[in-house]
């Protein structure tokens, strides 16, 4: 009996050593410096606040520990949308003005792999600008380092929250550097095929609501036209 | 019994390396694709909206009843021309699938648009521009601009049509929203 005992209870340290090594393992640190920071072009940002109570609207399965906003939102409860969160948000230039309507869909990704410290989301952007016109961004988001260094020790702390100053890229694909593809739809934007990166800074989070103070920055690459390379006649 | 010990730690590793490698932390619940193939080796599929039920939410200025209540469309003169509509879409079989967004707006600037961005969980989203004007039987119809993972190599058209219900049931929706795309391989539309 006290082999089995043994046994067991070395299991459950080997478990917990496991589990303690992929959480502390420096090598699944994300890159916080943004792949745009060193292009020559032209690089547009939009913002906007995370917490849901600043959004236009946030919906999710309604079970989630950040409840939808209004209260009243329809709920995504039906199994295929289930892991799928929904937000419409007012987007700000570089100086806090209002320059579009965001709207943006997550889905948990399957393609999450604990072992290598990816907890991935699939998520796409629907994007006007009225004037500029319209963008639709695709990428996947890995959450690891925001679970890591926010989720968990708000969980850890005794107070049930995190307060401090975290940024990080959360892109990290689909394009090689954790890049975010991007496509123009209508306006100055027409027939545009750019990258972008979603970076989040926050400041709290709670265990009660989930993020508390948190802001998004959508950054998107704009090439520049090439100037026409002819001679001039 | 040290020796025991030892031997459930290097097996609890082992157990947790394996069910974090063999065990999926996400596994989406997909519904069976109902996809009609065509002659021309290109496809169609069906999806609707039964409203007002699959309606998550109404952006427009100047709204009596907004939807969801207690929601609020900015104010700001800019977005006084745009409208932006959140839903739930269904197959063919009226399940849930996905959700959708559809955007439409004017400006004297970057003109008349009108888009739709389909989000199905287990299968990849689809970026679609609308030609404005609708087309004969209450058609309007455009292109897809992009897709993600399984629609990313697609090239094709897509409908949307309101059709009104007629069954004059008390619990039926006052019509759908239906939409066709119709995908085609991109390497074979080129050919």
């Amino acid at each position: 009996m006290k082999y089995l005992i043994s046994l067991i209870v070395g299991m459950i340290v080997g478990a917990a050593a496991f589990i303690a090594l992929l959480y502390f393992n420096p090598l699944t640190s994300q890159n916080k410096l943004s792949p745009l920071s060193v292009t020559e072009n032209d690089v547009v940002t939009l913002n906007y606040s995370a917490a849901a109570t600043d959004t236009l609207i946030y919906t999710n399965n309604g079970e989630s520990q950040v409840a939808p906003h209004p209260a009243k939102v329809l709920q995504l409860w039906e199994r295929p949308i289930r892991r799928t969160d929904a937000m419409a948000t007012v987007l700000t230039d570089g100086r806090g003005q209002p320059a579009g309507i965001g709207i943006k869909f997550s889905s948990d990704s399957e393609q999450t792999d604990i072992l290598n410290g990816e907890v991935i989301v699939d998520s796409v952007w629907h994007i006007y600008v009225p004037g500029e016109g319209s963008l639709f961004i695709e990428q996947q988001e890995n959450y690891w380092s925001y679970l890591r260094e926010i989720v968990v020790p708000a969980h850890w702390s005794s107070s049930d929250s995190w307060r401090g100053a975290w940024n990080g890229n959360i892109t990290s694909g689909p394009g090689a550097l954790g890049i975010a593809r991007v496509v123009g739809g209508s306006g100055s934007f027409s027939g545009l095929e750019a990258d972008g990166v979603e970076s989040l800074v926050a400041k709290a989070y709670s265990v009660d609501q989930g993020p508390v103070a948190i802001n998004g920055h959508l950054a998107i690459e704009i090439p520049r036209l090439e100037p026409d390379a002819s001679l001039d006649p | 019994m040290f020796k025991t010990f030892i031997a459930g730690i290097l097996l609890g590793i082992v157990a947790a390396g394996a069910a974090f490698y063999f065990v999926p932390v996400v596994n989406q619940y997909r519904e069976h694709s109902l996809i009609v193939v065509h002659p021309n080796q290109g496809n169609t599929e069906s999806f609707h909206v039964n409203v007002p039920m699959d309606r998550i939410m109404i952006g427009a200025a100047a709204q009596s009843n907004p939807l969801p209540a207690g929601f609020a469309w900015p104010d700001e003169e800019r977005f006084a021309s745009t409208r932006a509509e959140l839903f739930k879409i269904r197959n063919g079989k009226d399940a849930v699938v996905g959700v959708a967004s559809r955007i439409a707006a004017s400006h004297e600037d970057s003109g008349e648009i009108i888009e739709w961005v389909f989000h199905l969980p287990a299968r990849g989203s689809v970026y679609v521009s609308m030609r404005p004007e609708p087309a004969e039987g209450g058609y309007r119809s455009g292109e897809l601009m992009a897709g993600t993972r399984e629609f990313a190599l697609l090239h094709g058209q897509v409908t949307e049509r309101w059709v009104a219900d007629t069954s004059g049931s008390e619990d039926a929706p006052a019509g759908r929203i239906e939409i066709i795309t119709a995908f085609v391989a991109r390497e074979v539309a080129e050919e």
